[in-house]
Parts: C-alpha cells; sequence; structure tokens
C-alpha cells in the first residue's frame, strides 16, 4: 500500500473527476412517470363565467384523437429533470476545450441581467415609446459591435452564426444587383466550417474552394486561379480554423477587391483579436459575429446563440429592418435602411442573449476585451507547446486561441485515433477537444481552452493526455474501451440511424 | 479591471517564460504591424457587476413595466411556473454545447428526446426536430423542403400567415429563388382558380390565421391534393392542443412558435422554433435530431442522429445550414409541457378561449366590429373608429397594452389584434373593455 493516503488529483475549476455517481440505472422518460389523476399544473382563478369550448366552436374544428401528454406529479418532475442534468456535463462543472466553440465561464451575473422583469416582460410588438430601454440598449450594442470590429453598422436579428452568415451573403448579393453586377460563386477555404459551404448554396451562389498552403494559411496562387468576373467574394475566418492568422490577409483583400469581390468575415474565433487588430482594418465589409462564444453568453446545450452581422458603410443601406435606431438625444426608435434586403427574425433577434453580451463588454470594457483575447491565446499556445513532444501540432506555428494537434502518426503506430483520445479524456473528467475537423487535418483534435481556464487545469489537461497516451502503448484495448465513468459508454450512432427511434411513441412501438 | 481571468501575474510570467517569450504582445509578433490596433477601443468598462446591475436597471426603467398585456400574435403573455423557470436554469442545461459526446450528454439528448415527442404528440405528427430559431424560421426552412422535393420554385402562402413570417420567408427566397404567390384563406377555397400543371410545391396556411380566426384546414388539404403538393400549417401549439392537428389534417409539415411554452415576452427572443413533418420526409429534416439506441454494454442511450443530412457532413449540399438552434427553449419546454400534461394544457386553451368570448361578446355590445365572422380561439380582430397607433398610445396611458396593430394587405384596413390568455382576469377584461370605448371614441 502507498504511504500516501490523499492523490491529490484537482485542478482548481477544470477537472470534474471527481462528480459522483449513485447507481448505474438509466433515467426512465417522463412519459414512464405517468399516472393518470396525477398533475403539477395550477392555473390562475381568472372569476370568469364557466363555458365549455365544445359550445363556443364547431366539432368540425376540434381535435380528433384526444391529446395524451404526461401526468405527472410536480416532485416526480423535478426529481425527473434534475437527475437529467446529473447525466450532463457543462463548463460549469469542468473545462470545456471544445474547438471552435470557445467554451469560456459565463458570468452568472448576466443571467441576473437576463431575469430583469423590466426587460424579460416586454412585448415585442409594444410601440416604441414604451420600449425605449431595450431600443437604447440595443443601439448601444450595435455601437460597440461596430468599435469591435471597426464597422459601421450592424444588424442584431440573427439568432445564430450560421443564420448571420446568410444574411451576410444576401448582403452581398444586394450589394451586387444594385450594382448591376453579375456574380455567381462566392470561395471559401478547404478548412472553412461546415455551415459556410451550407450558407453560400442557400444564399444563391456556387462554391469555389481554395487550398490551404504548407503554413496553414490561404494559398495565394490557388486563390488566384479561382478569380474572375463571377467571383462576388470570400468568406474567410481570421483567425483560422487552424487556429492560424492569415497574415497574407492584406493581399487576399486587394486580389478579392480586384475582381469587385467582398470580403466576409466569420466570427467564430474573434475571441483571438479583440482589441488588437479588427476586421474592418483587414478589409473585411460583412462580419458575423457570434455572441455565444466571444461574449460568453450560455450555450444552452446547443443554443440560443445570437449572430449580428456588422458591415461597411458601402453596405450599410441593405442591412435588414427594422432596425432600432437612435433619433436624437435618450429617443429611440425603428427605422428600416432604404435598400433593406428585409427582416430575418420573428421580432428582433435573441433579445435577451443580446442584452447578457452587452453587459458582458459593458463589464470587461476595452482593457478587460485585450486581456480576454491575451490569455485566450497564451493559454493554447502554452498547451501546444506543453504537448509538442507528446501529440505533435498539425502547424508547428505560433497559434492564436487554438491549437489542432494531429494523432496521425499514434493512430499509424499504435491505432490510437482522436476519436479514442476524445473519449478516454471524458474519462479524466475533461470534456473531449473537437475532432476530425478541420478535415484536411488527418486525426484532428481542436483544442481552445479559452481565457478562463487555469494554468492548473491545462496542466491537469495535458497531464491526461500523456497518460492516455502513455496508457495506450501497453493497453490500447483499454483505451478502445472508454468512456466507462460516464453515464453511459460509447454509443451506438450507425444503430440510431439505422433503426430511427426519435420519440418515445416510436420507441415502445420497437 | 474587472476579469474573468485566473492568471497570477506570477503565472502570466511563467507561462511566457516557458514559451521563450519576454511580453505578451510577441503572441501576436506574426500579425502584419500596419494591422493592429495603435489605440485602445472605445468601451468605457463599469467597474463591478454591481455597477452593470445598477446601469442595466437604469436602462431598463425606460421600458414601461406592468402594462396588462393584451398583445398576442405569436408572442402570448402566459403562466410560467417557478418549477419550469428553476428547472430551465440548472446550469448543466444553460452551459452545455451541442451534444457532439453523447456520453457526457445523456441530460440534453434525453431531455430533447422527450420534447420531440411532446411536438409530434401535439400537432399529430411522426417525426420533429430538436428546435429551430423561431416560428418565421420554421416556416422558411418548411418551404425550402417543399421546394427541394418538388424540384419547382412556386409556393401559396396564405395571407393570414402572420406578415412578420412572410417577411422573413420574403428575405430568404431571394436566394433560393422561389416564387411566393400569396392568397388570402378565401381564394384557397376556390379551386378552379389554380393552376393544376404542378408548377405549386406547397401551399402554406395558419390557424388559427394572424386575424385570429380557424381556417378549415381540411379544405385546403383537398386543395394540396389537387394541386400535388405539400401541405404546410402554422399553428399556435397551446391551439393545436384543442383543434384538429395539422397530422388529423393531413399536413406533411407542421411548423409554429414555441414562445407559448414556458418562455418569457423577452422583447421576443430567445423563442422556438417548432417543426414536425411525416416520417416519409425524415431525410429532408432540417437541423438536428435526437434517437434513441444503446451503448456498448446495451445500455439505453440516446444520440444526435441521420447525421448526413446536416451542413458539417453535407457541406454545400445541404438543404439547411443550421447549426446551433434554441436547445434550451426546448428543454424548457418540455420541463413546461410535462408541468401542464394533457389535461392542464387544454385547459390553458379553453381558459384563454374563455376570456377572449368574454371580451368579444362585451366589446359586441359596445358597438365594436370585427374582421370575419370565423370561429376564433383566444385571439380576434377588431375594427376601430380611430387610427390603431392612436387607440394603442391611448390604451398605454390606461395601463393595457392594447394588442397588435395589422394592416390588411388586401383591403388596406387596419385592425387592432387582440388577445386573451389563462392570465387575464374578468376585472381586468372589464377594465380593458370600458377603456378601449374611451380610446377609441
Amino acid at each position: 500500500m502507498s504511504d500516501t493516503v490523499f492523490e491529490i488529483n484537482a485542478a482548481p475549476g477544470g477537472k470534474a473527476s471527481s462528480i459522483p455517481l449513485m447507481g448505474d440505472d438509466g433515467e426512465p422518460t417522463i412519459f414512464e412517470y405517468a399516472k393518470p389523476g396525477r398533475k403539477s399544473y395550477n392555473l390562475l382563478d381568472q372569476k370568469l363565467p364557466t363555458t365549455q369550448l365544445n359550445d363556443l366552436l364547431p366539432a368540425r374544428y376540434l381535435r380528433v384523437n384526444k391529446l395524451e401528454l404526461t401526468e405527472v406529479s410536480e416532485r416526480d418532475l423535478v426529481g425527473h429533470f434534475t437527475r437529467l442534468t446529473h447525466r450532463q456535463y457543462s463548463v460549469d462543472l469542468g473545462a470545456y476545450p471544445l474547438g471552435s466553440c470557445t467554451m469560456k465561464y459565463n458570468p452568472k451575473f448576466c443571467d441576473e441581467l437576463a431575469f430583469m422583469p423590466s426587460f424579460n416582460t416586454c412585448h415585442p410588438s409594444a410601440p416604441e415609446a414604451v420600449v425605449q430601454g431595450w431600443l437604447e440598449l440595443m443601439v448601444n450594442l450595435e455601437e460597440a459591435l461596430c468599435e469591435i470590429t471597426g464597422m459601421k453598422a450592424a444588424t442584431l436579428q440573427p439568432a445564430a452564426g450560421a443564420q448571420g452568415e446568410l444574411t451576410g451573403l444576401l448582403l452581398m448579393r444586394a450589394w451586387h444587383e444594385d450594382r448591376s453586377h453579375h456574380k455567381t460563386t462566392v470561395i471559401i477555404p478547404d478548412t472553412a466550417h461546415g455551415t459556410n459551404p451550407a450558407s453560400v448554396t442557400l444564399g444563391g451562389y456556387k462554391v469555389k474552394t481554395v487550398g490551404t498552403n504548407e503554413k496553414g494559411l490561404v494559398d495565394i496562387e490557388s486563390l488566384k486561379s479561382l478569380l474572375d468576373d463571377e467571383v462576388a467574394g470570400i468568406m474567410l475566418t481570421n483567425p483560422n480554423t487552424l487556429g492560424l492568422f492569415e497574415e497574407e490577409i492584406q493581399e487576399v483583400a486587394s486580389l478579392i477587391h480586384s475582381v469587385d469581390g467582398l470580403l466576409y468575415y466569420d466570427g467564430a474565433n474573434l475571441n483571438a483579436i479583440l482589441g488588437k487588430v479588427r476586421p474592418g482594418d483587414m478589409g473585411f465589409d460583412i462580419v458575423h459575429l457570434n455572441l455565444h462564444k466571444t461574449f460568453a453568453t450560455p450555450h444552452g446545450g446547443g443554443g440560443p446563440g445570437a449572430g449580428p452581422v456588422a458591415v461597411s458603410e458601402r453596405i450599410m443601406d441593405f442591412l435588414p429592418g427594422p432596425k432600432p435606431t437612435r433619433l436624437g438625444t435618450n429617443s429611440y426608435g425603428y427605422t428600416t435602411p432604404i435598400k433593406s434586403i428585409g427582416r430575418i427574425h420573428s421580432w428582433h433577434g435573441n433579445a435577451l442573449v443580446l442584452l447578457r453580451a452587452f453587459g458582458y463588454i459593458l463589464f470587461h470594457g476595452s482593457q478587460g476585451l485585450e486581456k480576454i483575447s491575451e490569455m485566450a491565446v497564451l493559454n493554447a499556445n502554452w498547451l501546444k507547446r506543453r504537448l509538442k513532444d507528446t501529440i505533435v501540432p498539425a502547424y508547428d506555428r505560433p497559434v492564436m486561441h487554438e491549437v489542432v494537434l494531429t494523432a496521425q502518426d499514434l493512430a499509424r503506430d499504435n491505432n490510437l485515433k482522436a476519436l479514442d483520445i476524445a473519449k478516454a479524456l471524458l474519462d479524466e473528467g475533461f470534456h473531449a477537444p473537437t475532432i476530425y475537423f478541420p478535415l484536411l487535418v488527418h486525426e484532428a483534435l481542436m483544442f481552445e481552452p479559452t481565457e478562463t481556464e487555469s494554468l492548473d487545469t491545462l496542466e491537469a489537461l495535458a497531464g491526461s493526455v500523456e497518460k492516455i497516451i502513455s496508457l495506450s502503448k501497453n493497453n490500447i484495448d483499454d483505451i478502445k474501451s472508454a468512456p466507462k465513468n460516464t453515464p453511459v459508454q460509447r454509443v451506438d450512432e450507425a444503430l440510431a440511424a439505422r433503426k430511427l427511434l426519435a420519440t418515445y411513441d416510436a420507441a415502445i412501438k420497437n | 479591471m474587472p476579469s474573468f481571468v485566473p492568471h497570477t501575474q506570477q503565472e502570466i510570467k511563467s507561462m511566457l517564460e516557458f514559451l521563450g517569450l519576454e511580453d505578451i504582445d510577441e503572441l501576436y509578433d506574426h500579425i502584419p504591424v500596419a494591422l493592429k490596433l495603435t489605440q485602445s477601443l472605445a468601451i468605457t468598462a463599469l467597474s463591478s457587476e454591481f455597477d452593470v446591475i445598477e446601469h442595466f436597471t437604469e436602462i431598463g426603467n425606460r421600458n414601461t413595466e406592468d402594462l396588462i398585456c393584451f398583445a398576442g400574435y405569436g408572442a402570448y403573455d402566459r403562466l410560467i411556473p417557478a418549477v419550469t423557470k428553476q428547472l430551465a436554469s440548472r446550469s448543466e442545461f444553460v452551459t452545455a454545447y451541442t451534444p457532439y459526446q453523447p456520453e457526457v450528454a445523456q441530460g440534453v439528448l434525453q431531455a430533447i428526446f422527450e420534447y420531440q415527442t411532446f411536438v409530434t404528440r401535439l400537432y399529430g405528427m411522426d417525426i420533429a426536430n430538436a428546435s429551430l430559431y423561431d416560428g418565421a424560421s420554421a416556416l422558411v426552412e418548411a418551404v425550402n423542403i417543399a421546394t427541394s422535393i418538388k424540384g419547382n420554385k412556386s409556393v401559396i402562402v396564405s395571407e393570414g400567415v402572420f406578415h412578420n413570417y412572410r417577411q422573413v420567408l420574403g428575405t430568404f427566397v431571394k436566394g433560393t429563388q422561389t416564387n411566393i404567390i400569396i392568397k388570402t384563406d378565401k381564394d384557397l377555397e376556390d379551386f378552379d382558380a389554380f393552376d393544376t400543371s404542378g408548377t405549386v410545391a406547397a401551399v402554406v396556411v395558419q390557424s388559427p390565421n394572424r386575424y385570429g380566426n380557424l381556417v378549415d384546414l381540411d379544405k385546403v388539404k383537398q386543395l394540396c391534393d389537387r394541386l400535388g403538393c405539400l401541405y404546410i400549417v402554422a399553428m399556435d401549439p397551446i391551439a393545436a392542443s384543442v383543434l384538429k392537428t395539422p397530422g388529423e389534417a393531413g399536413a406533411d409539415i407542421a411548423i409554429g412558435e414555441g414562445q407559448v411554452l414556458g418562455m418569457p415576452l423577452s422583447f421576443g427572443g430567445p423563442y422556438l422554433g417548432l417543426f414536425a413533418l411525416k416520417q416519409d420526409l425524415v431525410r429532408k429534416l432540417p437541423g438536428r435530431l435526437v434517437g434513441q439506441t444503446v451503448d456498448t454494454s446495451g445500455k439505453k442511450a440516446y444520440v444526435t442522429t441521420l447525421r448526413s443530412r446536416e451542413q458539417d457532413i453535407r457541406r454545400e449540399k445541404a438543404s439547411s445550414n443550421v447549426c446551433t438552434n434554441q436547445t434550451l427553449m426546448a428543454v424548457t419546454a418540455a420541463i413546461q409541457l410535462s408541468w401542464l400534461g394533457s389535461k392542464g394544457i387544454t385547459e390553458v386553451a379553453a381558459n384563454s378561449t374563455k376570456a377572449s368570448h368574454y371580451l368579444r361578446s362585451m366589446l359586441k355590445s359596445e358597438g365594436f366590429e370585427f374582421y370575419g365572422d370565423d370561429p376564433f380561439l383566444f385571439e380576434f380582430s377588431v375594427k376601430l373608429k380611430q387610427k390603431v397607433d392612436d387607440v394603442l398610445q391611448r390604451m398605454v396611458d390606461e395601463g393595457f397594452l392594447a394588442g397588435v396593430k395589422v394592416l390588411n394587405e388586401i383591403d388596406g384596413q387596419e385592425y387592432l389584434v387582440v388577445a386573451t390568455t389563462e392570465k387575464r382576469t374578468a376585472s381586468q377584461i372589464d377594465a380593458f373593455a370600458k377603456a378601449l370605448v374611451k380610446a377609441d371614441n
């Protein structure tokens, strides 16, 4: 027996390996808790005369089959959903280095802002005079985002990055049409997020793919070969999805401008450059931001996000409307830009997400925002250096806020794949990095530590990666069967697709 | 300087040393000098979270709070119990992301699986996705499916669909080159007026429509059969608990706005795009879908499935670009629907309807006229003598948000669309009717 009584395995803040499990059972669905006669709901006494729905509406409009949802007690309901939360990893539990997603800590005071009744009880159709606070907030946020990106005006309507992308492409289209340009294609790098090509198609353009050079940057010669009068523009992420800054961005800009094209900035990686360098100064005309990444609004298990689009002066007349606008000192209303592409969202966008992001920006101010980027970049570079002798970077150059490593050699020599490392990290109490992206890197593992993880956490994360790789040398089967400490083990994704059971009703018929 | 960065000065120093750097600025050395900002951004920090909250309190005070809400039009002031607010605020739900690692995301995955089940049961459909952004984005995705299946580019959309949803559709079809044909609900009953040569990909109707009136969904189904096109029905989910469902009416795709399932009005977002369709269209489903499967030990497990439909795999061939959706809102809806149960939701619909009929009969006896004679649920349209904007303002002075101004694009007439929910009491409604008589004088 070891002399050590306690093994110190903690990484303050970032490692969640202390989460206890009670039992090994699955959690039944809410439908299995149902019992006729049970209920949770109680409604307000409206003191209205008693009438039956059947007396108010003709039968042919009414439901044919009786609705069955569930019938549960409030106690069972709370037990069920609370137990579900115990089967869920999250930023609040531990480090979440999921590359490209910027899973930083979400400050609690921003939640409190979103719960303020003076904001969250406002109806979106209310006359301008009764929502002056909301309009003021939105105008101020628009101005802050323009300052950060070096743009002139912005729409806050897009509900997520992908909707922002499509909005940006429609702006590009409208600008070209207004100038009677006939344009058919948009260039994207082979490292782009999948939403980029999908958005290009929905924007009515064809995709042309530009290659990546040996430095991991847009290949200028490849770009030149793609240029012609049909090119409407290029969509770039900078830093790109390899975590590298496109150092030749000025040349890219002048090449695209030479065919009257526009540069579109995908803001997925904006967390690297706050207060350091701005898309507007690099030659971009259209920029979308992911407020849920850079400005720490909670990701909600997959959403909601917010994807505002900021534009340069020559694009602003095309922005979506109605748009919150300052009409005079302390007076706000809506205006629709003269050549507006139209409405993007049912109302004004994911307003409470916008509100949280504005609180986050005000809290930090210019210096705080700069510090965010500096520490995000420092963390990524430290992690890359720390792991360099264990698992190699795809491109051994200074990175920005994230680093792409490759398990290509480990997979070849020892059958240790990126997927295996990711799954084994879960057992270590960490969320996995993004894997198999960007597509051009074999066995890619993309780590984005973010600025809110401490040096202790990074050290523990690196230690876990080393441990996994070292263990795999003698016992690859053990790693292949990871994770074991999680609520379920590796799931059969192929079965789910082959035999689709997408509702409880389908599952019980099975 | 306030910050959530945990690094001590000493740690920063040691990390830089480890990298062979002396100064933090060297991390940005490879960026061309000409591009670097030479001065700080013009954004002043507030010194603490307390200062931020105080600042927001001041701005918030410029919104008029405590107006009694009779506005609806797709966003309704409904009861939200403490249990929904608190469970939906659990930080494991709030601070997770897309369940890319299902082994540590069973909580969100199972909640979405339950949400999908609820939505299919409400709409009488086979498959529901894990959510879209809002009602308008659900409409756009539905139309995109129809044109991609039918290969033709005309879609008939009822004038009774919320005008803001149609505006959003109008924006996005500029990219997809879809031709939108607007018809009134009455037009749709005149079958002979339509071209049956197969040029139409879908018909879209909304019931209750934007004026609050119910649409005879069976008749529109007959039209769709004649045109050989898809049938898309937009329906409020509370209404769907008592009305003939889209599924029962033969719809191929059902869409709606899920804000009423536990989300505050929040000035329009984040809301919840409901999206459901028939089994045979599942390969065209936009966004994420959760399915049940097993893990390597044979235990039941959940996972996102049919992933080959999605943008990150199909890239430029994907028919939808949705990635981030509104998962937290879908989880909220699952909690709210579990709390309401079958009885609770129908009671919500019935109580809201009782209130609107009580109000309308009161207004009728005061001499008000209304748009259309068709039956209605919890919303209806009032013809005013005065300009709707003026009446809305006068009603604000009386403490009411009286409704939503709607312009009928066919007759050029303005209406006030008034909604009542299970939250409006008899005394509030009495006071509202009295105030409206005065305001429209």
